[in-house]
């Protein structure tokens, strides 16, 4: 919906009235702003790769090196980080958990989205405020309740106890935004379809579901993303450390007693931010435009 | 798959008719697609929030279950000093952190909304913090606050500002602010490429008209712009106040609560009650408490959201 709107608008009018501000104006306005805000959203990514590469005894040393810059680029926190620690098995855990759940969440999220916007079964409305609001629960409400269920179904400290888990809020945010979808799809082509003697289910899968790809990617990837980033779950319902996910192993495994391993550290943190970050550039313009899309219905 | 072909095929059987009239009967095939997804989500939300209430009731353990004690969990609360910190901690927390994070992100998503060069790669690149995980990202706060090696004392100390290094994590108030600080860094982008999304869906005719008028800069945006806006200002808002509430992994990352609890949210102190120190009872109950402060923000919007409505002439 929201592509079909921005691509509908015409280039001309994209800079609005801004032709009418002088040079100068525009730059204290606006460029010297932005320039500031970049600064500042970007410097914590610049400092935690430096600080990656950055070999030990100048990472301290400020009176002799200048902490903005490196002198003599080093390897070595990334190579401890993936020869002599868990982090490669951390990383796998994660794909292999976020994966899952995305592909749970993502089936359950078609299904629901297509029955509530399309079938329209009684109660439909009612059905769709319900996945609503509970996107609004948070886990931070639900992880000792879960902890307690995850135990009793002797899920505790396995990857089921997140795969399962995870779909709590992947699910409501996914029928959400397909919702939004869907519904961007024609009627006609669906009552062509049933015309044409088309079952429900081969409207999903041979006219709805293709039609939707952009939805289903954007979907996918925001599931993908939240998965990742997960932290309250991973951190009560996992205790062993092979079976940890990326963000609960470098916080509780990589910082020992009380010599922190900044390099190591900040190598894993840009190392696990890698993967959602490339995902998230490659489809970054679905991604702007599916939320976009989310928020304006 | 077996339901669909009957459907198509010439003379069906008894059975495959009754099948198929059950595929074209929308609250069957309604009941049968909503299947995974409630499952899924009674199973792992509406049960639990349940049980949480129920734990909050009671005097379970970590591998004891516990009996009904009534409100007992809840009379200790309130007389529990840690509890009412936590609970300030996180009004301040929420209330500062969300309007900074309004005030700033609106500004960003004004100037975005500028025709800027390399437009595109601005807006991808400011969604940077939002895409990272948290935890990795107050990882590198970690770091940048730094008792002995703040990059952040460092540089103000070579710019003359100060003359000591700054004990960011160390101080209550500098420990609040800090982490506050952490919290809106991670939230401008949010707000502002939701807060975008609304700026482009407000057409340049009515600037236009408005400029004719003769009216100038400030009007364009008070008169304008943020009447305009304000659904999307409600709906950003609450989704932003929600999570900067029951925020849990910047604390935990930054502070674990400390020093002398300044910096105890409701959910880490949640946490450090129920899950580190094994009463899940207690650690219930202080969840529990955090719903009415929730239903409360959701009303607020949903009643801030009705008048809008009204007053732009939809329905009642």
């Amino acid at each position: 919906m929201a592509t079909i709107k921005k691509t509908k608008r015409p280039e001309l009018d994209e800079g609005g009235m801004g032709y009418l501000q002088s040079l100068p104006r525009r730059v204290v306005t606006v460029y010297l702003p932005l320039l500031v805000f970049v600064i500042v959203l970007l410097f914590p990514f610049y400092w935690m790769t430096i600080t990656a590469i950055k070999p030990n005894h100048e990472m301290t040393d400020y009176a002799n090196f200048n902490p903005f810059w490196v002198v003599h680029p080093t390897f070595e926190h990334i190579r401890y980080l993936l020869f002599d620690t868990s982090y490669p098995g951390w990383l796998l855990n994660t794909i292999i958990i976020s994966t899952a759940a995305t592909f749970l969440s993502l089936l359950a999220a078609v299904f629901a989205a297509y029955a509530i916007e399309r079938l329209r079964f009684s109660g439909a409305r009612q059905v769709g405020l319900a996945i609503f609001l509970s996107y609004l629960v948070p886990p931070s409400i639900l992880f000792i309740p879960l902890s307690v269920m995850v135990f009793n179904l002797g899920l505790y400290d396995t990857p089921f106890a997140l795969i399962l888990t995870y779909p709590t809020f992947l699910v409501p945010f996914c029928t959400w935004l397909l919702m939004g979808y869907f519904r961007s799809i024609p009627f006609e082509l669906e009552e062509c379809a049933l015309i044409d003697g088309a079952s429900r289910w081969q409207i999903l899968t041979k006219i709805v579901l293709p039609l939707s790809v952009p939805g289903l990617i954007s979907a996918g990837i925001f599931a993908f993303t939240l998965s990742w980033n997960e932290f309250i779950y991973a951190l009560t319902f996992i205790q062993s450390s092979e079976n940890k996910t990326v963000p609960v192993g470098v916080l509780t495994e990589l910082v020992r007693s009380d010599v922190y391993e900044w390099g190591a550290l900040m190598a894993g943190a840009l190392i696990g931010s890698l993967p959602v970050v490339v995902l998230y550039s490659f489809f970054v313009e679905h991604y702007v435009s599916s939320m976009t899309g989310a928020v304006k219905e | 798959m077996a339901v669909s072909s009957a459907a198509v095929q010439p003379r069906p059987s008894i059975l495959s008719r009754s099948l198929s009239l059950l595929a074209d009967s929308r609250n069957a095939l309604g009941f049968g697609f909503m299947l995974p997804a409630a499952a899924l989500l009674l199973v792992f939300l509406t049960y639990p929030l349940g049980l949480g209430i129920w734990l909050g009731f009671t005097d379970a353990r970590i591998g004891r279950p516990g009996i009904f004690i009534g409100i007992e969990n809840y009379q200790y609360l309130s007389d529990d000093a840690v509890f009412w910190l936590s609970v300030f901690n996180t009004l301040l927390y929420t209330i500062s952190a969300s309007i900074l994070k309004f005030a700033l992100g609106l500004w960003l998503a004004l100037i975005l909304n500028q025709n800027l060069p390399f437009k595109s790669f601005f807006r991808a690149i400011v969604l940077l913090p939002w895409v990272v995980p948290t935890v990795l990202s107050a990882i590198a706060f970690w770091w940048i606050y730094d008792s002995q090696f703040s990059i952040l004392s460092w540089a103000l100390m070579e710019m003359g500002l100060i003359d000591h290094r700054i004990n960011f994590l160390g101080d209550p108030e500098n420990a609040r602010a800090s982490v506050i600080a952490a919290n809106v860094w991670r939230g401008i982008p949010f707000v502002a490429i939701t807060l975008l999304a609304g700026l482009q869906t407000i057409p340049q005719s009515l600037y236009e008209a408005a400029t004719l008028d003769g009216a100038s800069r400030w009007q364009l945006f008070r008169f304008v712009t943020l009447p305009l806006l304000t659904p999307i200002i409600a709906i950003t808002m609450t989704f932003s106040v929600l999570f900067t509430f029951t925020d849990f992994q910047l604390i935990y990352v930054l502070t674990r609560g400390g020093p002398v609890n300044a910096t105890h949210l409701m959910a880490t102190l949640s946490f450090q009650r129920g899950i580190s120190g094994g009463q899940l009872g207690e650690g219930a109950a202080i969840a529990v408490a955090m719903i009415p402060f929730l239903l409360a923000a959701i009303l607020f919007s949903y009643f801030g959201l009705q008048r809008r409505k009204w007053q732009q002439g939809g329905g009642d």
